[in-house]
């Protein structure tokens, strides 16, 4: 099996380069045939990526520790879920992963593109097959999954303790089906550009590609925040790490590359924007693999020590950056700039939403580049932490949030700043009423958490607002209002859940970062603890045993107004002997939307425990604000105009069978 | 091929920084007096565990975190200001313990290119938009020669 699956690997990397050449040079020759061959090549080449993949779970899910990266990533005590799941808790197995969603994206296109013009399905083939080669020549180069070890060891070294987790099966997908899914606007950039024109289809194309990949990334982003929130045993959620950055700059240039590319669907304006967008944003998605994979934020002396892998990512990042840029200098002057409108429209609201976009993007790329080349170049090491990102990236979200709800209130074309802001006047009341409780009648409320909850509400009350206006409310009878509610675009919706989730994200964020509340202290079994309304009792501290380890479980009881226990929560501490690591498991009891967060630490010398308790108020909705942003982003990928394609070729199939079947 | 720490995605990274016990501030570190303890916990933050990735000492657990920690409740009890105790640890482990850069000439493309974008990005929209709108409002020669023939002058 294991062979197998290292030759249909092979066998993907050749087809790709297939799949690179043939359909390019049917474009150009015109020739229908050569074009035909991206088609059934990209598919093939999917399904063996597939098969390539099954092979390295299956090896996983057997303990086959004759594979040197089961040995390494895998035990035989691990849970069957891990197992799986360990098959990309690593390296190779990642990349593998990588490709197998690149390539999944390349056959969407080659199942569903039917209706795109001949050269154009080619080219963007083409142009997906060149990124699936790079990477299929990295990964049997440098990253082979599949290499195998003589004498194969009796035992695995283990998975990583902390990977061991539900988040491990969620989190990687969902962030790769984002990431990799911004190839497709990619490869339709530079499809568009070796062709020297963007017509109508093209920015129909686009734009569902575009929502699909924000959607998983956005889904990704916040799986992976929540996951740091509960396994990392301090209660963070945003760390302004490097590596969590590499995935947040491709979703910010998306987000900006999402609502370019509503002006460029209705509007045909901003097109050359958008397509340079499209490239950027791939772009950053192709860097945040070369950040995290090559080994160079670990330091910038680790890479150069083993700098196989990295020089590598960094040649395939100069082939596709440099080459599609340059591509874009040759030919962006030959398309030509499209629709006019005022700066007072929704298109200037969304011109203006690229450009704090993009700032923000730039601000966090060079946030976290600039200690690396500062190193590089003078040898000088500095720090680029979240208080730099609180002072530049925070101002800039402030303008750009605010003007949120003013968007999908202004015609296209041009709009009327004073009747958008009349209709807005509502929402506007109820943000300044919600800023005014905030910062009056909360303890210990600054002039920050008062302005954050009444941004968020702004935005909340805005999106609702949208809603309101568009079904009429106070200017129709009310049974008209609920059918042209019900009537209204699902895109309309998709847009004011997206920004009522930003609200609520935001609302989360503030609200945890204001009000919350925090203690650490050393308890005995017995004592109790209150914190912030809620008073918990330390039951104690008790052994138990896992399948690959041992842990020290303490239970508290949570004390209800009656005095009687109202619930439990237990944290732990893990240790996992294979890797001598030891991991801690908090304990998290959701009241609403807050929630209580305990750590257990480490046991004193007296027989006390040291525990960190939090109360965290509003928290859950940080990530449910990003479960309604994907569900904005679903609704509208379910809107009409995207689904016009599969009714009209069954429409031409009904015509088409219809007089066949006359007497 | 080893299993390196050079493995850093989103999640190996957790198990990179995190592995072991995350248990930041201990209660036997902490100041007995709350204010003085606040202004250490504000300062903490602002400083880099310097043998972990981009945590600042108040989250981390390491060792050297706790060193760090301890030395700047001594600085603090002993009278210092904040910026007293911020140029002392930079004195005595250099720039790289401030996860805020400083603002100076070296930093300066840093701190300036959210400025600067957002200034030329501005001025550039301003000016496209103008060039639009006087664009549209004359007509070319041949616009107007067609118009002249449609309206038959």
């Amino acid at each position: 099996m294991v062979e197998t699956g290292h030759f249909a690997l092979v066998l993907a990397f050749a087809l790709s380069l297939v799949q690179m050449t043939v359909p390019l040079f049917g474009s150009r020759l015109n020739n229908q045939r050569l074009m035909a061959v991206g088609g059934p090549v990209a598919v093939t080449g999917f399904a063996l990526t597939a098969l390539s993949f099954a092979a390295l779970a299956s090896a996983y899910a057997n303990s086959d520790f004759s594979v040197a990266s089961v040995w390494e990533n895998s035990h035989s005590l691990q849970p069957m879920i891990y197992k799986i799941t360990g098959t990309w808790g690593n390296h190779e197995g990642s990349m593998l992963l990588w490709v197998l969603i690149l390539t999944f994206f390349g056959a969407l296109v080659a199942a569903f593109g039917s209706n795109l013009p001949a050269t154009l399905r080619a080219n963007v083939l083409a142009v997906q097959g060149s990124i699936g080669a790079a990477f299929f020549l990295f990964i049997l180069a440098t990253s082979n999954p599949f290499i195998r070890l003589n004498p194969a060891p009796i035992e695995g070294r283990d998975l990583n303790p902390v990977l061991q987790d539900l988040g491990l099966a969620i989190h990687p997908p969902l962030l790769y089906l984002g990431y990799v899914g911004f190839s497709i606007c990619f490869s339709f950039s530079v499809a568009a550009l070796i062709e020297g024109r963007i017509d109508a289809s093209w920015a129909r194309w686009v734009r569902p590609w575009t929502l699909v990949a924000w959607m998983f990334l956005t889904g990704g982003i916040a799986m992976g925040s929540y996951w740091a929130y509960y396994e990392l045993g301090w209660g963070g959620f945003w760390f302004w790490d490097p590596v969590e950055n590499a995935s947040f700059m491709p979703w910010l240039a998306g987000t900006a590359l999402l609502h370019s590319a509503i002006v460029m669907e209705k509007r045909s304006a901003l097109k050359i924007w958008t397509l340079l967008l499209a490239i950027l944003t791939f772009s950053l998605s192709l860097l945040g693999t070369f950040l995290v994979r090559s080994g160079v934020l670990t330091s910038v002396h680790a890479f150069a020590t083993d700098p196989t892998r990295g020089v590598f990512i960094l040649c395939i990042l100069t082939l596709f950056i440099g080459g599609s840029l340059a591509l874009f200098a040759l030919r962006a002057s030959r398309l030509t700039a499209g629709g006019l409108f005022h700066p007072i429209s929704r298109e200037g609201a969304l011109v203006l939403n690229n450009l704090f976009l993009t700032t923000a993007t730039a601000t966090v790329l060079v946030g976290t580049l600039y200690p690396l080349a500062l190193e590089a170049l003078t040898g000088d090491k500095i720090s680029v932490g979240a208080p730099f990102f609180d002072l530049t990236f925070g101002p800039l979200m402030l303008p750009l949030l605010a003007i949120v709800p003013f968007g999908p209130l202004l015609a296209w074309k041009r709009g009327d700043v004073f009747a958008a802001s009349q209709r807005l006047m509502a929402a506007f009341a109820v943000a300044l009423a919600a800023m005014l409780v905030a910062g009056l009648f909360i303890d210990g409320a600054s002039v920050f958490a008062a302005l954050g909850i009444g941004l968020a509400v702004w935005l909340v009350a805005g999106a609702l607002t949208d809603l309101a206006v568009k079904s009429g409310v106070g200017s129709v009878a009310p049974a008209v209002m609920f059918r042209r509610f019900a009537g209204l675009p699902r895109s309309v919706f998709g847009t004011a859940l997206a920004h009522l989730g930003l609200g609520l994200t935001l609302l989360g964020i503030v609200a945890t970062l204001s009000f919350g509340t925090e203690k650490i202290l050393s308890m005995r079994a017995g004592e109790t603890v209150e914190l912030s309304g809620h008073t918990l009792r330390f039951v104690g501290l008790y052994p138990a045993q896992g399948p690959n380890y041992s842990e020290d479980r303490g239970r508290f009881e949570l004390i209800g107004a009656d005095g009687n226990a109202a619930g439990e929560i237990t944290s732990a501490k893990r240790f996992f002997p294979v890797r001598q690591m030891t991991t801690t498991e908090s304990g998290i009891r959701t009241l609403w939307f807050s929630q209580l967060y305990l750590s257990l630490g480490d046991e004193n010398k007296d027989g006390s425990v040291v525990v960190r308790l939090w109360w965290k108020p509003l928290v859950t909705l940080i990530w449910g604000g990003g479960l309604v942003m994907m569900a904005g982003a679903a609704m509208s990928l379910m809107d009409r105009r995207l689904r016009v394609g599969a009714p009209s070729r069954r429409r031409k199939q009904a015509s088409a069978v219809a007089p066949a079947t006359l007497p | 091929m080893s299993a390196r720490l050079s493995l850093t995605s989103i999640v190996l990274l957790l198990a990179l920084l995190f592995a072991g016990t995350a248990m930041a501030v201990k209660p036997d570190e902490m100041l007995a007096d709350p204010g003085l303890e606040a202004r250490a916990r504000a300062l903490s933050e602002g400083l880099r565990c310097m043998v972990c990735q981009n945590q600042s000492i108040d989250e981390s657990d390491a060792d050297l975190a706790r060193d760090l920690r301890i030395l700047v409740r001594q600085r603090l009890v002993a009278g210092d200001t904040d910026q007293q105790v911020m140029d002392y640890v930079v004195s005595r482990y250099g720039e790289f313990v401030l996860l805020k850069p400083r603002f100076d000439l070296r930093n300066a493309l840093l701190w300036g290119t959210p400025v600067m974008l957002l200034f030329i990005g501005g001025i550039f929209i301003a000016l496209s938009a103008r060039s639009r709108s006087t664009a549209s409002t004359a007509l070319s020669a041949e616009e107007q020669a067609a118009l002249d023939k449609m309206l038959g002058n």
